[in-house]
């Protein structure tokens, strides 16, 4: 790194053109960046290199240097350093961007490598890929149709491997596809810090399994499917159950904790399949935990509501909401919400609130985090709540203050939002006592006592922002449609403002919403929300470096440096 | 007889009356040295086997005073030396004479080496079927730290190193460098990419490490006691000292015989050591320096300037002089001087199917290119043994073994490929005229047929 931070570029020569790429860079990254393509199996950037696909050879040559003087020693021809070029093909993955390195992706040597290694990687494989539950996803069909020889020269037996080997609760592996480049294995040393891989026999026997006694059961464990490059090892839950083409995309944030993991949720025709990390090297790598994965499940959970209901009977959106604006507006309400909800979410109802004044608490869910992206606090958007100025102090795990009104007959209504006030301390006989206006997706001991039921969208049904632990303002998108009848969590919102506010609903653009936060909160004026990266926009959190926050130190969760690069960049 | 053995490090093998303990050990002058030693500091030991010129003699012969010299002293990390014993190499067989029949001199020379190079810990790392070797070892070990020559305070001199033997589970590729270092380590034996880094610089448990063959270590002591300069005298320039050759094969006296680099010729070494071939046979082919090695077939003539003297040479195998140069210009190595010969009785078919079932069964899998293509060759060339061979399979086994050779992290890969190229380009006729006689009983099925080597 240079002095002011940025990294220091240095000239390397690919194909015969120079390119400058930041100095220590692995090659296949450094290649990847100036849009060349070096295939690779085995090389993952978040792991060690290991170097045994032998896919990424390429011929590399260094300017050369007389051993006596160490003067350079020039090609009278071209005026330029002589180049030496090794006598061997040198594997990009173990090899850094130094100055003056030359590499040759294309040269006809690098094509021979690649060829070979493509031929001996098939040998052994199925080529059987419509069957294949990777089909789609698998980078030995892909470099197989790029760097093959495009025809099989082996007539020998083909050496079969096992199928449906059970490696966990998670993972299954299809044997015979494995090509042992061991990212499984060393991910679980690395990462997961957890060996529980290994492979046994040898040569072309060579298998993957698990050591006696042992089994691949660590909430981490579908990464393994994630990385591997080929179709051996699969996700139990998504085996066999969609083609990954037919499946979109949709870029999105994990809600399992403040840690704010980048994912991508895999949708088709309004259905969710899976969730899947997105590479973010400042948040989460390239990893997420197999509970967050599961956390789609919510979205058809039988538990789901998705009614609007008064007292008990389904009602349209106007009744509900007007029922509830008859119950707010009998004073004395006190608001409870969690950091669920998203940035937008907590703009609207710090609305309401400004409307209908009354407390706000937001419930806190801080658990036993596991040190890495599951940190102690269970929601992804507390400092969403404290930046948009909805609250002012760190949740409060039991809402005694609220009982104790309650108890005292200070509060009339409690617009509850997500939280579950029987869980969070207030016991369901006390709770009878007031009017409960509650906004969520899932049935609880709450909705069971509620006067007003106001369903609400997950993360997958709808668009916004969550701020995470490290003050990162995060983007996530509407992946599959909610419920009939529903709408997004801010048009409900919007709805109960209006009501309250004897006008006609506006249902305000997320870019509206942004325009009322960039003139309200200091922190986000200049943010423009279209605008924010992919990855997250750091945000100076300097102001709430006192506050206690529950989480420790886990994977990114560096405080003090963040904020102070996020100073420094303002 | 015009050739004669100079035995330096097989001094006392096979010597009526010389036991491995170390009584007669100490009988014969042993432990001098490494007294002498101790009383010359560590660094005028390095360079005395420096000037030595000493290649290492485990096969890749890379000069040992320069991988003692890239040694990381700065790290402040503990070095370590590491004997290679897992002498595995089909043809080898050298390593395990000095072991059985002269253990004391190895610890000498291990002692020696480790104070040279301060090492305060080091290993045998033995090959696991050399089940006596190991017992063998770990006694003269315990009768040598009984006398004080090696563990605490050795000869009084305040150094203190002691030596472990480990044995290996039984697996070729242990046998290399970080191969060997990741099974000492309790790991799976599988080598380590290098560059960035090598074992002297983070070799065991990361710290810097030297990693010596048997009689690589056995040498020092004798660089020492006749000092380096004087043991560069041995042999020819780029390769000092003697080499022990290996014998085994069609001759009449297969056995090991020490001679000095370059002081003779593969034809005095076969024919005059080794009593010429077998009664009515005729040589045919030689593996000169243990099974991975390029094939020789004799009636060839090599051409060129020796890089030593710069003059012109017209050999055949049997001119051809017992020296890793020579070798090297014939297109060939001295390896670990294992030395295979075969008469014309032999049929090279099977012999490359012998030495693929052998390399197809020792890759260790890390590799793509090895790990699939090894077997790949081993299913070919037994295939085609069996009398199911196909002409496109010459070339096709020769291209398969171009896909392996320099594209792996560790030399197995040359060691299945070298073979195979060396076969192709020197009996290539020989089968294709098989292929087609297939038909007529020379195309034999015998695919259980007694190993040849």
């Amino acid at each position: 790194m240079s002095e002011n931070g940025q990294p220091k570029l240095v000239t390397i020569n690919i194909d015969g053109k120079d390119f400058e790429v930041p100095d220590g860079m692995n090659l296949v990254d450094a290649c990847e960046s100036v849009g060349v393509e070096v295939p690779h199996y085995c090389y993952h950037p978040h792991l060690s290199v290991s170097g045994n696909c032998r896919m990424c050879l390429v011929e590399m040559g260094m300017p050369m240097r007389d051993r006596a003087t160490g003067e350079p020693i020039m090609d009278d021809d071209t005026g330029k350093q002589k180049i030496g070029w090794m006598p061997k093909p040198a594997i990009a993955c173990a090899s850094k961007a130094t100055p003056g390195v030359h590499i040759k992706t294309q040269s006809d040597l690098t094509k021979s490598c690649r060829e070979g290694v493509m031929e001996f990687l098939l040998v052994n494989h199925p080529l059987d890929c419509p069957i294949c539950d990777q089909a789609g996803e698998c980078r030995l069909q892909e470099f197989a149709t790029d760097y093959g020889r495009g025809f099989s020269r082996y007539v020998e037996e083909k050496n079969v491997k096992p199928k449906r080997t059970v490696l966990g609760p998670r993972v299954t592996l299809d044997d015979e596809r494995c090509i042992l480049c061991s990212r499984c294995v060393r991910f679980c040393s690395e990462i997961d810090k957890n060996p529980v891989l290994g492979f046994t026999e040898r040569g072309s026997h060579n298998t993957l399994t698990c050591y006696p006694g042992t089994q691949l059961d660590s909430n981490y464990s579908l990464n393994t499917v994630d990385i591997c490059p080929v179709g051996a090892l699969t996700s139990t839950d998504f085996r066999f159950k969609m083609r990954v083409w037919f499946l979109k995309p949709t870029k999105s944030i994990c809600t399992e904790s403040s840690a704010g993991v980048n994912t991508e949720v895999w949708s088709r025709e309004g259905k969710l399949y899976r969730v899947t990390p997105r590479r973010n090297d400042e948040v989460n790598d390239t990893w997420m935990t197999d509970s967050g994965r599961m956390l789609y499940k919510l979205v058809e959970a039988e538990d789901r509501m998705q009614r609007f209901r008064i007292d008990g009977q389904v009602a349209s959106l106007g009744n509900a909401v007007l029922r509830a604006r008859e119950l707010i507006q009998l004073g004395s309400v006190a608001y409870v919400a969690s950091g669920h909800l998203s940035v937008e979410e907590q703009a609207m109802f710090g609305k309401l609130v400004a409307k209908e004044p009354g407390s706000v608490t937001f419930v806190s869910h801080a658990e036993e985090g596991d040190g890495r992206l599951i940190t102690n606090d269970r929601t992804p958007n507390v400092r969403g709540g404290l930046v948009t100025g909805l609250i002012n102090e760190l949740p409060v795990a039991q809402l005694d203050q609220l009982r104790a009104q309650l108890e005292a007959g200070e509060v009339a209504t409690i617009v509850s939002y997500g939280e579950d006030l029987v869980a969070a301390g207030i016991p369901a006989d006390l709770l009878k006592k007031a009017n409960v206006v509650y906004l969520g997706t899932h049935r609880n001991a709450t909705t069971d006592l509620a006067r007003v039921l106001l369903p609400t969208l997950t993360v997958f049904e709808k668009t916004g922002t969550f701020i995470n632990q490290q003050f990162r303002l995060q983007k996530f998108y509407q992946a599959v449609p909610g419920p009939a009848g529903l709408m997004p969590d801010v048009f409900v919102l919007d709805a109960l403002l209006a009501e309250c506010a004897g006008g006609a609903p506006c249902r305000p653009t997320l870019g509206q919403i942004w325009e009322h936060l960039n003139e309200t909160v200091d922190i986000l004026k200049d943010v423009n929300f279209s605008k924010i990266p992919e990855t997250g926009l750091l945000l100076d959190g300097s102001a709430y470096a006192d506050l206690p926050f529950c989480e420790g130190p886990g994977w990114h969760y560096e405080p003090k440096a963040e904020l102070a690069a996020a100073t420094a960049n303002l | 007889m015009a050739i004669q053995e100079r035995r330096i490090i097989y001094k006392h093998v096979d010597e009526p009356g010389y036991t491995a303990d170390i009584d007669c050990y100490l009988r014969n002058g042993g432990y001098e040295v490494l007294k002498k030693a101790l009383q010359a500091k560590p660094e005028d030991l390095c360079k005395e086997v420096f000037d030595s010129g000493l290649t290492g003699r485990g096969g890749a012969g890379f000069p040992t005073g320069m991988k003692w010299k890239f040694l990381d002293r700065k790290s402040g990390k503990p070095i370590y030396l590491v004997c290679n014993a897992d002498e595995s190499e089909p043809g080898t067989f050298k390593d395990r004479q000095i072991i059985y029949q002269d253990p004391h001199q190895l610890i000498e020379g291990m002692a020696i080496s480790a104070y040279a190079i301060q090492a305060k810990q080091a290993f045998i790392y033995i090959r696991g079927e050399f089940i006596n070797g190991a017992r063998i070892l770990e006694t003269a070990i315990e009768e040598a730290r009984a006398k004080g020559f090696i563990g605490e305070d050795i000869c009084g001199s305040g150094y203190s190193c002691d030596i472990v033997v480990h044995r290996g589970a039984g697996a070729y590729i242990c046998g290399e460098e970080t191969g060997l270092i990741e099974s000492l380590e309790g790991k799976r034996g599988y080598p380590r990419i290098k560059p960035p880094y090598f074992p002297a610089v983070l070799g065991l448990y990361q710290c810097p490490t030297i990693v010596n063959n048997v009689e690589t270590l056995s040498q020092v002591k004798h660089i020492i006691e006749m000092g380096g300069t004087e043991f560069a005298k041995i042999g020819v320039k780029g390769d000092t000292g003697t080499h022990i050759f290996g014998v085994s094969g069609h001759v009449q006296r297969p056995g090991y015989y020490e001679i000095e680099a370059g002081s003779a010729t593969f034809g005095e070494l076969l024919y005059d050591l080794c009593g010429g071939p077998l009664p009515g046979r005729k040589f045919k082919a030689l593996i000169p320096g243990g099974s991975s090695t390029k094939i020789l077939r004799f009636g060839e003539r090599f051409t060129g300037k020796h890089p030593n003297t710069g003059e012109p040479f017209d050999w055949g195998v049997e001119d051809i002089p017992l020296d890793a140069i020579s070798l090297r210009a014939c297109g060939t190595f001295l390896g670990t001087g294992g030395s295979i010969v075969m008469d014309d009785s032999t049929d090279m078919m099977e012999v490359i199917a012998n030495l693929m079932a052998f390399y197809g069964h020792e890759s260790c899998g890390q590799c793509t290119p090895c790990r699939e293509g090894s077997l790949w060759l081993n299913k070919m060339t037994t295939r085609m043994t069996c009398g199911h061979a196909r002409p496109e399979d010459v070339d096709l086994m020769k291209n398969i073994a171009d896909q392996i050779e320099g594209r792996t992290i560790c030399a197995h890969g040359e060691a299945v490929a070298w073979p195979v190229q060396s076969h192709y380009n020197k009996f290539k006729d020989e089968y294709l005229d098989k292929i087609a006689h297939q038909g007529d009983g020379r195309g034999r099925y015998n695919p259980n047929g007694y190993p040849l080597i």
